[in-house]
Formats: C-alpha cells, sequence, structure tokens
C-alpha cells in the first residue's frame, strides 16, 4: 500500500485513541474531585492531567487559573492544544478523510459522524453541562470505531497499521498515566498515605484505564500500589497494560514486514521481552518514574522507526514530546 | 424567460408520456413524507461526506450540493440518438486533437485558421509531435448538453480537460434507490453504477503498449480539493490507489509509487490536476503537486496520462464553434447534435453584432470555466451590460457570444412547493478500444427562479437522471 496511506491510517487511530485517553483521564479526575479534599489538592489534581500530557506551559499561557472549568475547556476544545479532544477527533476525522477510499464505507462513516457529532455537542455545551455524559459519549465513539475497524476490515495492511496506531497510542498513554499518578502519590504534595484515601486514589486510577473490575477479578484482595502497577504493566491478558500494548505492536509488525524493517522488529520484541521477564519487585529496585520515563522513549522511538521504515518520516525533534503528525 | 420547454408537461397538467407514471406517484405522495424524504437525503450525504469544498474558504468548510428529489427522466429514444451524437462527436474531437499535435491536416486545408490554434493559450507546443497511447487524448469528456426552444438538444460545452461530476451520478441514484425503491420497480431505469468497471477498463486499455497487467492510479491534488470526494470515491470504487503528488516519483524516466514495501511501477495516471501543474520540471515550477521528471516519462511512452496533456486546446469556447467541421472533415458524417450559434467576438462583424445586442445575449470568456466570467445579457442591469462591454472592447479575443437560450425546465421541490427550474445534462463519454457512455448522466438545476446558471459554484442543485429502458 502507499507509504501516505498507511501514515494516515496509523494516524487515524492514534488520535481516535489519544482522544479516548484524555477522556479517561478527565473523567476520572472530575469524580475524583468529588471527593473530600482540600482547595489545593484538586489543583494539583488538575495539574497532574495537564503533566500527563506534558501541556502545562502552554495552558499557563492561556489561562491564569487552575481552575476545573479551564483545563476542561484546554483538553476538551482548545483548537491550540493538539492533544484536546475536538482536536485530535478532528485530526482522526482529516486522516480518515484523506484515505476514505481505503477505508470500508462504515468506518469512514462512524469517524466522520463522529465529527459531525461533536460540532453539535460544542456547540450545545454538553462538555460544560454534564461532562460526564460529553466523556462516556467520547470513549464509545472510540469503541464504536474500534469495533467497526474489527467488524468490517480486510485483514490486510491497512487494518495492521491502524492497530499499530492504537498500540502504540495506548502504550504512551497507559505509561503516562502510571508515571504521574504515582509522582503525585509520593510526591511533595498530598502524599497519600491513609488507606481510605489511598483506597479512592488507587481505584481511580483503575477506573480510567477499564481496570478495576479486572483488578478485583485479578488479586480478589485489597488495592496496593504495586499490584496496580503490575497489572497495568506487566499482566499480558489486561488490554490496556503496557506489555498487551507492546505485545499487539510486534504481531501487527510481523504481518507487514519488509525489507528495511529487521531492526524495527527486533527493537520491538526486545521491549515486549524485557517487559516479560521483568517482576514488579526488579521494577521497584530501578524506580517506577525511571523505569517508565526510559518505557516512552523506547516507545518514542519505536514510532520514529515505523515512520521511516514504513510511513512518511517523522521529524526526529518534537516539541512537546507528545509525539504528533507531521503536516 | 416564460417561454420554455418543459421536461414533465406537456400542457397545464398533461404530463409527458415518459414522465406519465412518476406523475402518478408524485400526486399520490403525502406533502409530509416527500418533505421526510429530503430530510432523510441531506443526514445522508452529509453522514457520507459526499460534499465538497468551498473555494476561498480556508476553514475547511464543506458544503453540500443541494439534491433533489424529482428526477430528470429521459426516454429511450432521445437517449439513442444523444448517445449517438456524443460518440460522434467525442471520436472526432479525439481525431482533431491527435491531428493537431501530428500533421495538422485540418490547418492545412483551412478549415481553422492555424492562428486561432497555435496561439491558443490552451495549445500545448510541448506536445507537438508526441505519440500518445493509442492516440486517445480525451478519454474522459464530459459533454454540456441543454434542451431549447420546442426540445432540441444543444452541445453548450465539451469538457476535456479533468470533467468532475460522474460521482453525483453515482450518489444520486444510490439515493433515489434507498429513499423511494418503490419507483424502481415501477419503471425501467437503466442502471449506471457499472460506470467505475466502465472507467477502470478504459484506463486500462489506456495503458503503454508493451505492459501486461497496467498498474492505474488516480491522481489528486488533495483533501482539500473542491473535487476530493469524487476522487477519493472513483479510486476506491475502481480499486485503485488514490495518490498525490508526493506519493510519485520518477527514476529513469519511469514512474513509481511510495509503498510500504518498495516503489511500485505506476502505467495509467488518471489525472485529477491541470496541465499546469503536472510537472514543475516543465510547466508551473511552483507547482508542489505535481511529480518533477513526469513530462518526460511520459514522452518516452513509459506511462499514459488520462487526459492527455494539452486537451485544453478541443474544449476552448473559442474552437467550439469548429467542432461540427470536425466531424465533417474526420468522419464525413453530418453531426448528429446541434451547436448553439456563436459569434466570435475576433471577427469584426460577429463583435458588431455582439456589442449590439448584449441585452440578448449570453457572452462568455473563451478560457472562463465554472459559470464565472460571463454576463447573461436578460437577467443583467444596464450598468451590468457597460461595464462588461468595455471588458470585451479590450480583448474582443478573450470573448464569444451565445443567443440567450430558453433552456428546458423540470419540476423540482422549492421553498415553495414544487416550481419548474431550468437545467443541463452533462453526459460522461469514456474513450478506450471503444467509446463507451453509461446510460445517463449528471443533470443540474438552476434552483433560483429564472436562472440560467446550473454551476454548484453559483448555487446550482443536482437530480437523478433516469434514461427509460423500452
Amino acid at each position: 500500500m502507499l507509504s501516505s496511506t498507511a501514515d494516515h491510517l496509523f494516524w487515524m487511530a492514534r488520535y481516535t485513541e489519544r482522544a479516548e485517553n484524555t477522556a479517561r483521564m478527565l473523567d476520572v479526575n472530575l469524580e475524583n474531585s468529588l471527593m473530600p479534599q482540600s482547595d489545593s489538592d484538586i489543583e494539583q489534581s488538575w495539574l497532574a492531567q495537564l503533566k500527563i500530557s506534558e501541556l502545562e506551559q502552554y495552558f499557563f499561557k492561556k489561562y491564569d487559573a487552575l481552575t476545573q472549568q479551564n483545563v476542561i475547556d484546554f483538553m476538551v476544545v482548545d483548537p491550540d492544544n493538539p492533544s484536546s479532544i475536538a482536536s485530535c477527533l478532528k485530526a482522526a476525522r482529516e486522516n480518515a478523510r484523506a484515505v476514505r477510499g481505503s477505508l470500508t464505507t462504515e468506518v469512514w462513516e462512524t469517524e466522520n459522524f463522529t465529527w459531525l457529532n461533536l460540532q453539535q455537542h460544542l456547540k450545545s455545551g454538553l462538555h460544560k453541562t454534564n461532562p460526564s455524559q460529553f466523556f462516556e459519549w467520547v470513549k464509545f465513539r472510540s469503541h464504536l470505531s474500534r469495533g467497526v475497524t474489527f467488524g468490517t476490515m480486510l485483514r490486510d495492511e491497512s487494518f495492521n497499521f491502524i492497530r499499530l496506531g492504537t498500540f502504540l497510542e495506548r502504550a504512551d498513554n497507559t505509561a503516562r498515566i502510571l508515571d504521574v499518578k504515582f509522582l503525585a502519590a509520593h510526591g511533595e504534595h498530598g502524599a497519600v498515605t491513609d488507606s481510605q484515601a489511598e483506597f479512592y486514589y488507587w481505584a481511580a486510577l483503575l477506573r480510567s484505564v477499564s481496570a478495576f473490575e479486572i483488578y478485583r477479578k485479578v488479586y480478589r484482595d485489597v488495592i496496593t500500589p504495586a499490584r496496580v502497577a503490575e497489572l497495568l504493566m506487566l499482566r499480558t491478558n489486561m488490554p490496556r497494560s503496557l506489555i498487551a500494548c507492546v505485545q499487539g505492536v510486534v504481531g501487527n509488525l510481523q504481518d507487514v514486514r519488509n525489507d528495511v524493517s529487521l531492526s524495527t522488529e527486533q527493537f520491538a520484541h526486545s521491549l515486549f521481552l524485557e517487559l516479560e521477564q521483568t517482576s514488579i519487585e526488579a521494577i521497584q529496585k530501578i524506580g517506577l518514574h525511571a523505569y517508565l520515563i526510559r518505557f516512552l522513549e523506547n516507545i518514542n522511538e519505536l514510532g520514529l522507526r515505523l515512520s521511516n521504515d514504513f510511513l512518511v518520516p517523522m521529524a526526529p525533534e518534537i516539541t512537546p514530546k507528545v509525539s504528533s503528525q507531521l503536516q | 424567460m416564460s417561454d420554455f420547454f418543459n421536461e414533465m408537461y406537456a400542457g397545464p397538467s398533461v404530463a409527458r408520456s415518459h414522465y406519465g407514471d412518476f406523475d402518478r406517484w408524485l400526486s399520490e405522495q403525502p406533502a409530509q413524507l416527500i418533505e421526510q424524504k429530503r430530510a432523510e437525503a441531506e443526514l445522508i450525504f452529509r453522514r457520507v461526506g459526499i460534499t465538497f469544498a468551498v473555494t476561498g474558504d480556508n476553514e475547511g468548510n464543506e458544503r453540500l450540493i443541494p439534491f433533489d428529489i424529482i428526477p430528470r427522466i429521459i426516454c429511450a429514444d432521445e437517449w439513442a440518438r444523444l448517445k449517438a451524437g456524443l460518440i460522434q462527436r467525442v471520436t472526432a474531437l479525439n481525431l482533431f486533437l491527435n491531428d493537431i499535435y501530428h500533421e495538422q491536416h485540418i490547418l492545412k486545408t483551412g478549415l481553422i485558421p492555424p492562428e486561432q490554434i497555435l496561439n491558443n493559450e490552451q495549445y500545448r507546443p510541448k506536445m507537438q509531435g508526441i505519440d500518445v497511447a493509442q492516440s486517445t487524448y480525451a478519454h474522459i469528456a464530459g459533454v454540456d448538453i441543454v434542451r431549447a426552444g420546442a426540445g432540441e438538444f444543444y452541445v453548450l460545452e465539451d469538457n476535456l480537460r479533468v470533467p468532475s461530476g460522474v460521482s453525483y451520478m453515482l450518489e444520486n441514484r444510490k439515493m433515489m434507490m434507498r429513499l423511494f425503491p418503490d419507483l424502481f420497480a415501477r419503471h425501467r431505469i437503466a442502471p449506471v453504477a457499472h460506470y467505475p468497471d466502465l472507467l477502470l477498463d478504459t484506463l486500462r486499455s489506456a495503458a503503454p503498449d508493451d505492459i501486461d497487467n497496467p498498474t492505474v492510479v488516480v491522481l489528486t491534488p488533495g483533501m482539500y480539493n473542491s473535487a476530493y470526494f469524487e476522487h477519493a470515491f472513483l479510486a476506491q470504487q475502481m480499486g485503485v490507489h488514490l495518490v498525490q503528488g508526493s506519493d510519485l516519483f520518477v527514476d529513469n524516466d519511469v514512474v513509481y509509487m511510495r509503498t510500504t514495501r518498495g516503489s511500485e511501477r505506476v502505467d495509467v495516471i488518471y489525472r485529477r490536476l491541470d496541465d499546469d501543474y503536472l510537472d514543475p520540471l516543465e510547466f508551473r515550477s511552483d507547482s508542489t503537486l505535481g511529480v518533477p521528471g513526469l513530462f518526460a516519462a511520459y514522452c518516452k511512452g513509459n506511462v499514459t496520462l488520462a487526459n492527455a496533456i494539452g486537451t485544453g486546446v478541443a474544449d476552448d469556447k473559442s474552437i467550439y464553434p469548429y467542432v461540427p467541421d470536425m466531424i465533417r472533415f474526420y468522419l464525413s458524417e453530418e453531426p448528429i447534435l446541434n451547436n448553439v450559434p456563436t459569434y466570435q467576438c475576433r471577427k469584426k462583424e460577429d463583435l458588431a453584432y455582439t456589442l449590439d445586442h448584449l441585452a440578448e445575449l449570453v457572452v462568455k470568456e473563451v478560457h472562463g470555466a465554472g459559470g464565472y466570467g460571463m454576463l447573461v445579457g436578460p437577467a443583467s442591469s444596464r450598468a451590468e451590460i457597460d461595464s462588461f462591454r468595455q471588458r470585451i472592447l479590450a480583448k474582443p479575443d478573450g470573448y464569444i457570444a451565445q443567443p440567450t437560450l430558453a433552456l428546458s425546465a423540470c419540476p423540482t421541490y422549492v421553498a415553495q412547493g414544487i416550481a419548474p427550474r431550468h437545467i443541463d445534462l452533462r453526459p460522461f463519454v469514456l474513450s478506450g478500444k471503444s467509446v463507451a457512455i453509461a446510460p445517463g448522466g449528471l443533470t443540474r438545476v438552476a434552483l433560483k427562479e429564472g436562472s440560467l446558471v446550473v454551476n454548484s459554484s453559483q448555487g446550482g442543485g443536482t437530480k437523478d437522471t433516469w434514461i427509460l429502458e423500452k
């Protein structure tokens, strides 16, 4: 297939996934903010939200106060924020539109309809009047997009590049959520100490990746940070875990192999092996933050390698560090 | 302007025979149902994304072309005649193009003054002496036809560069079948859905001679082009790649596309890009839409461009008056379809006539398109006419004039209910090993009362076009 087509499909999937993850994180933060806590705690949790996406400096260029409404505004509608839900859904739709001929009618119409609906929601202000419902809508449009891809697309390279985009973005997003939440829990501000607060804190993190019930099922025990990290990093059967995402990348890379992609395949495979052979105890020894930072760097490199081997090559220096498509 | 041919009615509430069934059906439908179906059609068009970008709108806004649910119906006998006339005309135009870019017999006989061709902006000296595959230049032609007077057909314009609109022919049919399946059970309507197959067949047959299994691509200027939907649609329907200039490169005079598995040779390019933008090394050097080296590959015969470079010299409005003579010259046949009588302002006597009769005439720029840069005398104010007069005087050979035709009208849904609105017809003629036409075309309708300008850029809409089988 055309490299440029593969590129559009890859980014269509990445932006759809990014919109979903942003909605997930905002939703949980919103829920958390209803718990009894100090104003500064609430403020810190919204700041953490911005840090996940490395957007705090952009935010403060535009907004004076770190309020819930400002952050939601910035992360949902702001056209200047390339990671806002509106920007992501628009980019997903533009990418789909550029290759609508390579998509099934159903996939294209799903992306297009999401974008059209978004205009209505933003106009009616659903994200302000009922933000939970809005985030729920974003998540379900993403589910639908994935489902219609699985249900209708031929299993060829197009499908592989869509999946590669999804897995790479999800690996990145899960690692970021973990990193920020763990840093905040042990940081100078409001370190989570008492057990009740701890429960709500980690339960919210689990919910943000649809893992609360899964945790209960897997561990049948109280929620501890180490197990949370293990579940979201090392469990292959947990669909949003780091290892599951990397496994997805490895599998799809095999299917699209070309003359120059061998070293990228090996790179992805070594990432997978590393996650498979380590344990949460070993990671804690290195330090979770250090480990995740390195993982994020590796994922970024994997994205660059993918672009160079198959797609439209990306510029190596990108600010902010959140990957974005070359326009 | 009230005296025009009505496509549906021969007299007050007397439907023409081929509209009989439809008229009965229409009278049985409750107004509410029709309203609901119209809303449904709009919703579907939006969801499917059958939209066009608005020129000069940088926000990327997209508009729908209004779709009217009353079809334009053509009976079998009329279509047979139209089809024969279209095949004859496009065949002659292709022979003309081959002649012009080779021996120029038609100029040597004096049938067309040589300076009319050789000084024409659309004539491409670089194409002189270049052989193109199968000597076919206009693989895809969109011929604009109107009906006037008591119902005779006239050719208004031959579009031989990158004619668009065929996707609407196909989508309008799909929409009608979805909205009103019962109508299709009641009528024998010739299908058009095989057009992409005909097109693919035409393009494959246009490949350079030595290629067995040619790779065909559609070259688009990109998603912000107003006809992008159509480019993507046709590529998808034919199952070929939709490419932009940046996807292609030329190596050793052979064209390749960049794929995820390396480079792949391209044999036929259905290009939806004007000549000027095709190759920055040969034409406009500022074009980023084209492919450097494409023209050299083309001259070597290593790739086919459809349509060929330089076809504009045959559909230019200043050449249009000569088409009937071309048919006589190349085919030794009398033209089946009429030309509209045309005054060429470059001629002294025609210019004088035109200037004396501006209020009755339609004046067009010879290189204009899309309904821009024209004067419709009867619909214009004194001031508009006077300012246009100055433009003609400044550059007489830039204009032609034609009598204002009383275009036929077809009943159409408008705000006040059903009312007649003027229409035209663009059938698409495909020239490969043989000449083929899908039975139908794009019917455009001027939605403003009394307006004769059907272009979508000027607020025109479209209708499904039915050719009834016997």
